[in-house]
């Protein structure tokens, strides 16, 4: 395989019959930088953070008003109007992945929304999943991690689905307030401070303990989203309330943060973004994302030896990453997920939008629906998640009705070479494709062969 | 009635007759791992509403006495709980209280690592236990299935396993199946996948119950039936593993955790219906990575703790039984001033399961499952003899 197709499909997310293939492949992926959109077209169509959080509120308020028996009607409808929103999102996010100029940023996209991963699992999420994906992630994709962290757990989105926007501080005035009301039993919750750790910087078994957990904890104890009382119609999505936050200086992981407000917790989320640990754990995740379940650990080092000298600097490090020989090395190549696989077969078939509902579907049949992992980990990345029986035969199940949709408009023996270029087409594939019966059997094999199910 | 699991297993432990390691003959037997993902809530799924610490700790998530199914003097089942109660009440279900892996920290992800893969810390061994169990026995083709897309840990290693889920999708016409069989001939990985996948899609056309493939999956009542269908036929898997997973309940977890359990008790129901004569052969074991806290947290739920609950349900469960070293609630007995103490090994439970349902000797049989581990303090009778 060349570099211009491990640098369009390894890196990209599959190609277009309609683009050039690119002559300089490193010079390609790095130009990409330069001309990214953080809100592409697709998106603008979307609800913005700031709206979906009024809407919240305002849903808030409404319930808080409301008599009794009316709150669950309120409730149902807050989330019937979160679900259209998700389901725009959805169509925002296949559209522009479709049609982006920038595919590996886009990629970067997808692998960082699952990095710090919410999930519509929880159903109070579902309005601002979207939101997430477009106002704290696509903007800081290429800035640094601690830009792209602070805005992912200040996101409403995150504060909700990992209780953070409950969370008092037991000694904080609100906290001293509940104890005389014990039936309200608010208080502390560590799972956002837990997740923090363990996912989205240090990583798992990195030297944290239990008491590090509850001191982070402690220290967020007043993150939370805008007042719904005010309903001023501001821009806010955040906000941080001091009578929610427990009183004191904090020690996490040896080291003494004075109480300063909402400056305490940024303090410790500045630490832990430019830690060793996390340094570590980013380019393990980048490189199992981009070369193999498990990358060769002189590429992790020099990733992570980037990280530490940049202070989190991700273009930098995606500089680094590409310029590594290793990620040119073929290989067997990376078993596609079920987002990757899809996208991929809809940009070999030259589509450039699906419904949203039918992306939805699709997700779901596949086993990866759009922001709905089954925890705040996100989806896996390792062949054994996707790679199943049962997960096999569904795309071929969804490449017969992708295939049947594309007719008899596209003619799957001169497409195959330009989707699979530089000789990764294999000769066993190209003569199934031949004497395929139809041209849409033809498609659909292309879009199943063992070389299209691997980047 | 409530064991104290040392007295208990003091007059009884010789009674266990000697096993082999491999299990001899083609088994009848039907071992089910239903595997709870996120830590469920044992305290509120079995109660311990006779302990005189619980009701404070829980506030106002302590369940309501009253609208509990009492099991014995100290435990009671959660009210959602009704057609469990019922097996327990014909004897086909024993609960374990206060049980844990070795996993002592509490992460989600190493949690899950050590419950399947059967190490002693996350990451230690490749493969699951209950993949190495099916080396073990007798092949006989198809010997275990996972019902979902992917396979769970526990079921990965070298023997080959099929998966299997209801699909929405329509089905691929058989010229493309034909077609696609030939292109994967010569790949290793998607030749194996592809004729594990043929197999179960065959068994699924023809599968009890009348399941056509177009089950809602979130039905939990028709998903039991479903996996019936499969394992009630002769030819069909002997090991089977379900997930579910929505037990994170950090908040809202009075009505989150009454859903999760109305759930199980549906997919248990939609089991013991599907499976029919083949029930009294049948094992379920569900288990969950750790239990959570003692103490309500301060956001309506309950975070990670330790100590949880694991069930044995079927036909060939010696039932009716709550086995617990109850360790007490009251915050000098709580594992670092939070959690439920571990009183019982999963490790042994699931060894003396697996040993007793395939008549495998069990102090090899847990060096398999559990290579990093003692074997515990055995449990003998798990199942009827």
């Amino acid at each position: 395989m060349t570099p211009s197709a491990i640098a369009l499909n390894r890196f990209g997310l599959g190609t277009r019959p309609d683009e050039p293939e690119p002559v300089d492949p490193a010079q390609w992926l790095l130009s990409q930088f330069e001309k990214y959109e953080a809100l592409p077209s697709p998106w603008k169509q979307t609800m913005r953070t700031p709206a979906l959080v009024q809407d919240w509120l305002a849903q808030q308020r409404a319930v808080r008003q409301a008599p009794q028996g009316l709150r669950s009607g309120i409730r149902e409808a807050y989330l019937r109007k979160g679900r259209e929103e998700y389901v725009a999102a959805v169509g925002a996010r296949t559209t522009s992945a479709l049609q982006t100029a920038t595919p590996f940023v886009e990629r970067l996209v997808h692998f960082w929304s699952n990095h710090f991963a919410v999930s519509v699992d929880k159903l109070l999420v579902i309005g601002l999943a979207g939101g997430f994906e477009a106002d704290a992630i696509r903007p800081n994709v290429l800035g640094r991690f601690e830009d792209l962290l602070l805005a992912a757990v200040r996101h409403p989105a995150m504060l909700l689905y990992l209780d953070q926007a409950q969370s008092i501080g037991p000694a904080s005035l609100a906290g001293q307030r509940s104890q005389n009301q014990p039936m309200r039993g608010r208080g502390l919750n560590e799972n956002l401070a837990r997740e923090i750790l363990e996912l989205h910087t240090l990583g798992v078994r990195s030297g944290y303990t239990q008491a590090d957990v509850t001191e982070f904890a402690r220290a967020l104890t007043g993150w939370t989203l805008p007042n719904d009382e005010s309903g001023d119609g501001s821009d806010a999505t955040f906000r941080f309330v001091p009578a929610l936050h427990e009183p004191g200086s904090r020690t996490v992981l040896g080291r003494t943060y004075d109480d300063n407000g909402e400056q305490q917790a940024r303090a410790i989320l500045h630490a832990l973004a430019i830690a060793p640990a996390t340094a570590q754990h980013i380019a393990t995740k980048l490189a199992r994302h981009f070369v193999g379940d498990d990358p060769p650990p002189a590429l992790v080092q020099r990733l992570a030896d980037n990280f530490m000298r940049t202070g989190g600097d991700l273009s930098r490090l995606y500089r680094e990453l590409v310029a590594s020989p290793e990620v040119w090395q073929f290989g067997q190549g990376k078993f596609k997920s079920p987002w990757d696989w899809s996208i991929s077969s809809l940009r070999a078939l030259g589509r450039r939008d699906l419904p949203a509902a039918q992306a939805i579907n699709l997700m779901n049949q596949l086993g990866q629906p759009v922001w709905r992992p089954g925890s705040p980990a996100g989806y896996g990345d390792l062949t054994n998640t996707w790679a199943a029986p049962d997960a096999l035969i569904r795309r071929v199940e969804a490449a017969q009705r992708l295939a049947a949709q594309a007719g008899n408009s596209v003619d799957a023996r001169a497409l195959a070479p330009r989707v699979l270029p530089g000789g990764a087409l294999s000769a066993a594939t190209a003569s199934a494709i031949t004497n395929a019966e139809s041209g849409s059997t033809a498609l659909a094999l292309l879009l199943v062969a063992p070389e299209f199910l691997r980047r | 009635m409530h064991l104290d699991r040392r007295s208990f297993l003091g007059t009884t432990a010789l009674l266990a007759a000697p096993r082999l390691l491999l299990a001899q003959a083609a088994t009848e037997r039907r071992l089910i791992f239903i595997i709870q993902r996120g830590a469920a809530d044992g305290l509120n799924t079995v109660i311990p509403y006779a302990d005189p610490a619980y009701a404070a700790a829980r506030g106002n998530q302590a369940i309501d006495p009253a609208s509990t199914h009492k099991l014995d003097g100290l435990f009671a089942l959660h009210p959602s709980l009704a057609k469990l109660h019922t097996l327990y009440g014909a004897g086909q279900a024993s609960f374990f209280h206060a049980v844990a892996s070795p996993y002592r920290d509490r992460s989600h992800f190493d949690g899950q690592n050590v419950l399947e893969t059967g190490g002693n810390a996350p990451y230690q061994v490749k493969d699951g236990w209950l993949n190495r169990l099916l080396g073990l026995l007798p092949r006989t083709g198809k010997d275990a299935m996972a019902f979902s897309s992917a396979i769970p840990l526990a079921l990965r290693g070298p023997v080959e396993v099929s998966s299997y889920a209801p699909s929405a999708l329509p089905a691929a016409n058989d010229d493309l199946m034909m077609r696609v069989e030939q292109l994967y001939a010569k790949d290793r990985q998607l030749h194996a996948l592809w004729a594990s996948a043929l197999e179960a899609r065959g068994m699924a056309g023809g599968a009890a119950g009348g399941m056509s493939g177009n089950a809602p999956r979130q039905d939990s009542a028709a998903l039991g039936r479903m996996a019936a269908g499969f394992l009630g036929r002769a030819d069909g898997p002997r090991v089977a593993m379900i997930e579910t997973s929505g037990w994170d309940t950090h908040s809202g977890q009075t009505a989150r955790l009454a859903a999760q359990l109305g759930n199980l008790d549906n997919l248990l129901a939609g089991l013991h219906d599907g499976l029919g004569a083949v029930w009294d052969k049948t094992v379920i074991l569900v288990a969950t990575e750790f239990g959570r806290t003692v103490a309500a947290n301060g956001t309506g739920g309950t975070d990670h703790g330790t100590g949880a609950v694991a069930m044995l349900v079927g036909g060939a469960v010696q039932g009716g039984r709550v086995v617990a070293d109850w360790p007490g609630l009251s915050n000098a007995n709580l594992l670092d001033g939070r959690d439920l103490k571990p009183t019982l090994a999963l490790d042994a439970l699931i060894t003396e399961v697996c040993a007793q349902s395939f008549a495998i000797e069990p102090e090899r049989l847990s060096q398999v499952l559990f290579p990093h581990g003692g074997r515990g303090t055995p449990i003998p009778r798990l199942l009827r003899a």
